[in-house]
């Protein structure tokens, strides 16, 4: 746990980013040279990735690097050909109770009621439990809807709810917020960020928008062909502003996805 | 001004009052032309004398009997046959190996009109209740089975994905997504099965029985009863009504999430 607490305040600047109660709950993510094969299609070769325990971890890349793919061996619905995955320093592949993935399409049973649908995310359907997770994304007062009269925000934030009724210890983001609007978008963003910081799961979250992976990450990596082809540490202080040093980051990370000389770009980015 | 809430009363009326108003004029001028003598008693009889019918077998109570026997054979034969079409649906539905086992037999069997098959019902079974139940079956059990397997067909991946990853394996999802996920196609099944069995039922108990509705028109017409032939016309058309109405009640009701059911408030 010592350890886990100093890589987290590397990774933050020094009293910015660590919350009150320090007590991590995450467990840490390690994947060893793990190859995930589709046939004869190679998607993801000799994957490493080490990611401490409550970590804020964001995973960009065009479309089709294999970004999503490494999420769903993370979460337990691809196997790896080779190579292996483990949680808290045990080896583990399939399913897991304690790590829960949002998906980019909300995934709400239009047949219960908003409430029943956050019940399925704990054990027993334990009603108290989803209210009060309904309560944390601020829908406590929708529970007896449908999800088809919410809006595409609400339908996130009740799968959110979903997934974090049972508290789980790592949660996966695959570009939950990609079909919303800005505005919402940002709302969003900040609500996953609180959560984070309460609750302190380790967070993976795919996305192919770098704005919002610098807003959110401790650190993003970037996946080419199916590998980690950098890894990048935020020292930005929490809560982020869209100031030089995020552009700076946003501009570094977004060039290197292009394939543009990164270079000159750093320089540009800080004369700003 | 009128209130929204009386403006609302009236042009329910009103909508009510135009979908009964070309069925109370053909009723009307049918009667008429029966009564001025255009048409013989004898070819049509006037909707007076059909209900007076329907009021005389009313009254010495055979037409319950017949009613009750045809509802009886309707009713244990459509359990039967949807009942196989459902429980083939689900197993092809879930299980590969049993669909490549059963399926193409199944769409073989599906071709032949089951119909054609009164001669050779006939001579297995005579005109008793089991060649008429096995004819309901036969018939109901196709839609029951091609929606079923149809509606399981089509629930959303992605929702299954979900409840494994939530642990829902089993029955547990099949209770929790896939039988609700195909639900709307099984219940489009059901409404197609029970018109399918009221036909096969009017069709195999017109040629074949000793009871019944069917039965009924036959022994009338023997004694050129056309009010009694008229009469069981229009009961069959009144079970067949009854019978959609109930499976329309069962999509309200159990649909209420789909935005195509929801009850306007």
């Amino acid at each position: 746990m010592a350890s886990a607490l100093s890589a987290s305040e590397v990774i933050n600047q020094p009293g910015a980013g660590s919350p009150a109660q320090a007590s991590s709950r995450g467990l840490q993510v390690e994947v060893r040279d793990a190859v995930v094969r589709f046939g004869d299609l190679t998607v993801l070769r000799d994957l490493d990735l080490t990611i401490p325990s409550g970590q804020f971890l964001a995973v960009v890349g065009r479309s089709g690097c294999g970004k999503s793919t490494l999420l769903r061996l993370l979460a337990g619905l691809e196997r790896s050909a080779q190579g292996s995955v483990s949680f808290g320093g045990k080896p583990s592949s399939g399913l897991r109770s304690d790590v829960r993935v949002m998906f980019q399409d909300a995934r709400l049973l239009p047949w219960k009621n908003v409430l029943d649908n956050v019940r399925i995310g704990v054990e027993g359907g334990d009603r108290a439990k989803a209210l009060e997770a309904l309560e944390l994304v601020g829908l406590a007062d929708r529970a007896k809807e449908w999800p088809s009269v919410l809006s595409g925000g609400q339908r996130q934030r009740v799968s959110l709810a979903r997934a974090l009724v049972s508290n789980p210890s790592i949660l996966l983001f695959d570009e939950p917020l990609g079909a919303l609007d800005a505005l919402t978008r940002i709302e969003m963003q900040q609500l996953i960020e609180r959560l984070w910081r309460e609750r302190r799961f380790t967070a993976v979250l795919v996305t192919h928008d770098v704005s919002e992976a610098v807003a959110l990450a401790d650190r993003v990596v970037l996946v080419e062909n199916g590998t980690i082809s950098q890894d990048i540490p935020i020292a930005l202080a929490r809560p982020r502003e869209r100031d030089n040093g995020f552009t700076h980051y946003e501009n570094s990370i977004l060039n290197r996805v292009l394939g543009k000389a990164p270079a000159g770009a750093k320089d540009e980015g800080f004369s700003i | 001004m009128k209130s929204p809430a009386a403006r609302n009363w009236k042009t329910g009326t009103l909508s009510i009052g135009l979908e009964w108003l070309i069925p109370i004029l053909v009723v009307a001028v049918w009667q008429w032309l029966g009564s001025a003598g255009w048409i013989s008693q004898r070819i049509l009889p006037t909707p007076v004398s059909v209900v007076e019918a329907g009021a005389k077998l009313i009254r010495n109570g055979d037409l319950f009997v017949y009613i009750g026997d045809s509802t009886r054979r309707a009713l244990v034969g459509f359990v039967i046959g949807g009942g196989i079409g459902f429980i083939l649906a689900i197993l092809n539905g879930l299980l590969p190996f049993i669909e490549k086992l059963t399926d193409s037999s199944i769409q073989m069997i599906r071709t032949i009109p089951h119909l054609s098959l009164i001669p050779l019902i006939i001579a297995w079974f005579g005109i008793g209740e089991q060649g008429k139940i096995f004819l309901v079956a036969l018939g109901v059990a196709f839609p029951i089975y091609l929606n079923t397997l149809h509606g399981i067909r089509s629930v959303e991946p992605g929702l299954i994905e979900m409840g494994r990853t939530y642990g829902l394996r089993g029955f547990a999802l099949f209770r929790t997504i896939i039988f609700p996920g195909a639900l709307p196609s099984i219940l489009v099944g059901l409404r197609f099965a029970l018109g399918i069995m009221w036909i096969t039922l009017i069709v195999s108990e017109t040629i074949s029985s000793n009871s019944g509705i069917g039965f009924m028109a036959m022994n009338a017409r023997e004694f050129f009863r056309m009010d009694v032939v008229v009469l069981s016309i229009v009961i069959y058309a009144l079970l067949g009504k009854l019978s959609d109405w109930l499976a329309k009640l069962m999509e309200r009701s159990w649909l209420q999430w789909h935005p195509h059911f929801r009850r306007q408030k």
